[in-house]
């Protein structure tokens, strides 16, 4: 298990270096962070020259990405055109949509799994087929549209909750906006599951569980459903960091602070640094939630082993 | 837009439909289950529905003259969104009403499904393309330029979908539609890579690819006339489900103010100003957002009904 671990953790250098210079390039080459600092007029070229030098943009493109990864890993994230060191944007924007993410991820779970559970029991049956027109409809409609009108019906015309959230964003109003994030992904995981637990309620061990006399619920959640979550473990890994980068939508309806409203003002400024090193911490996010994902693997299979 | 590419762009949905027919994905019965396939879809009321749809979309986005004759950027401010729409006035520019610059909702929701359209058969058929290809040389190739291709396609999947096509977005002043397809095809690849991977090493040590190369085949006769129509099907199935994910991207994207345009007629951008009106006229945000919802869910009803054909575990 722990010399899995280790491998696994090395086989991430190559993508990390990997991700993070193709987010670099795509900052620093495409756009002109130096430009970018002075707006609609045109940068005096002494002045210009010598913030290229100072930001280390004068060297070539894979010295910049050297110098800067040198810093991050002494902890300094360089500072945002605006003079706040992006450190500190970080240390504000991640908790805000760690517990937005957390809040989506939890519904998706808890919904997502019983709806599919319950669909793909009743199989073929009407329970099953409305199910999966719901899904159909929501995976349909984009995020932009029902936060839109979920905020409208809730927050305006029912008055059950405060439209926009709070600087301090806790968890009582993030729930409405973490319902937003989690439906498309939610119809996802209802339909992974109904899909798996539909193929399995078949197999052999559910028929020797029901043989030995067990009750319903216990082949239910102890037989069926552990042998049927794989699929959606491995969707709702990859979907973390999907939720946090795609929380852009989301957290620009809502008003949140987080990481996709932080990125979301980096890339319109060109505000490179943050945009980097935001995008640097989420590639890093992705890819524990991925070797997370392959580790619960073997907790769901015990025939699943890692030496 | 040049009406000549839109007829391209035509049959490249009817593709799936046909490969299908052609294309045999199970090992042992390919022709029959092909032909099976096709006469089950036919029968389903979900491809049916889905694939009238999706015709009906395509005409709309070739001819959108057809269907409005007014101009979809023409504003005439004396028609205000406050003036609700006629739904008995069929086919005339008032029957959604007007948005916040008096233009048509009608014409504008008429004009914008090209964009749409050609977004998302634009950027299938590129990552198809380019993903199927790096899938395939991946998967038969194995060895060092399997882990070469399964790195690359790493690195592009770790990069956030729509964080990353806003970036790129963002680099140019001037975005066109190919701009946007092209960003989003440029993160977008991997999906179908990983999928064709996996359907070509599995076809890799069948034994008609052994039988070909015994009779001296060459390797892109065997790439492309064995194992291609071998290993498409589940590349089929995820390519007709992501179109409606890249239609999402490309409104998402506009609706960001990074994807087309404001002089554009695109869904995205329409529900973006939409959404500063949505206490006072709900319409304005009702028109696009559905016909992008139904749009979509076409596309997503296509992709399950193909799914439902040609998996034989589903049968």
């Amino acid at each position: 298990m722990g010399r899995y671990v280790i491998r696994r953790l090395l086989q991430m250098i190559p993508v990390f270096i990997g991700s993070t210079f193709l987010i670099f390039v795509m900052v620093y080459a495409l756009g002109d962070p130096v430009a970018a600092l002075f707006g609609d007029k045109a940068p005096d070229p002494a002045t210009a020259a010598r913030i290229r030098h100072e930001l280390y943009l004068d060297q070539p493109l894979w010295k910049q990405y050297l110098h800067y990864m040198g810093q991050i890993f002494r902890g300094d994230f360089g500072t945002a055109f605006n003079g706040q060191k992006v450190t500190e944007l970080l240390a504000g924007a991640y908790p805000v949509t760690l517990r937005l993410t957390l809040v989506a991820v939890v519904i998706e779970l808890l919904v997502g799994i019983t709806l599919g559970v319950v669909s793909g029991l009743r199989r073929g049956r009407s329970v099953d087929t409305s199910v999966l027109v719901l899904t159909l409809i929501v995976i349909s409609v984009p995020t932009f549209v029902s936060g839109y009108v979920l905020q409208f019906l809730f927050g305006v015309k029912w008055d059950l909750i405060r439209p926009t959230v709070s600087p301090d964003a806790p968890f009582s109003e993030l729930i409405l906006p973490g319902v937003v994030l989690a439906l498309v992904s939610l119809a996802y995981v209802t339909r992974l599951t109904r899909t798996s637990i539909a193929e399995n309620v078949r197999a052999d061990y559910v028929r020797t569980a029901v043989a030995k006399g067990l009750p319903r619920r216990r082949i239910i959640t102890r037989h069926l459903l552990r042998n049927s979550l794989i699929p959606v473990v491995t969707f709702i890994g990859t979907d973390i960091g999907a939720l946090m980068g795609g929380a852009i939508v989301t957290e620009k309806i809502f008003n949140i602070h987080g990481v996709g409203y932080q990125i979301y003002q980096g890339i319109l400024r060109n505000n490179a640094p943050t945009v980097v090193g935001f995008v640097t911490i989420l590639v890093i996010v992705f890819l524990l939630a991925n070797l997370l994902v392959d580790l619960l693997y073997a907790v769901l299979d015990p025939r699943i082993r890692y030496a | 837009m040049p009406e000549n590419t839109l007829k391209k762009d035509k049959p490249t949905v009817e593709e799936p439909a046909v490969a299908v027919a052609e294309a045999g994905p199970a090992p042992d019965k390919p022709r029959s289950l092909a032909a099976d396939a096709w006469a089950d879809l036919c029968r389903k009321p979900l491809f049916l529905l889905s694939g009238l749809l999706i015709l009906f979309l395509l005409l709309v986005s070739a001819f959108p003259g057809l269907f409005s004759s007014t101009d979809p950027t023409a504003g005439d401010l004396s028609k205000h969104f406050l003036t609700k729409p006629e739904l008995s006035h069929v086919f005339q520019p008032d029957w959604f009403g007007y948005d916040n610059q008096g233009r048509s909702i009608y014409a504008r929701v008429v004009y914008g499904t090209r964009v749409s359209i050609l977004v998302g058969v634009g950027v299938t058929v590129l990552v198809t393309v380019v993903g199927g290809l790096m899938g395939m040389l991946a998967g038969y190739f194995g060895g060092i330029w399997d882990t070469l291709l399964s790195r690359i396609t790493d690195v592009f999947f770790g990069i956030p979908f729509i964080l990353g096509a806003m970036v790129v977005l963002n680099a140019f002043t001037e975005r066109t539609v190919w701009t946007v397809i092209g960003a989003l095809a440029f993160l977008g690849w991997t999906a179908i890579a990983r999928v064709m991977r996996g359907a070509v090493i599995t076809a890799r040590h069948a034994d008609y690819v052994l039988a070909a190369k015994a009779l001296g085949a060459g390797t892109s006769r065997i790439l492309f006339r064995h194992i291609l129509p071998n290993a498409i099907a589940p590349v089929i199935v995820v390519a007709t489900i992501q179109l409606g994910v890249y239609i999402v991207a490309e409104s998402t994207l506009s609706y960001l103010g990074l994807g087309l345009g404001t002089n554009e007629v695109s869904w995205g951008g329409d529900i973006d100003t939409a959404s500063d009106h949505i206490r006072n006229a709900p319409h304005i945000l009702f028109f696009p957002a559905g016909m992008l919802s139904i749009t979509v869910l076409a596309f997503i009803m296509l992709g399950d009904a193909v799914r439902e054909a040609l998996d034989p575990k589903l049968r």
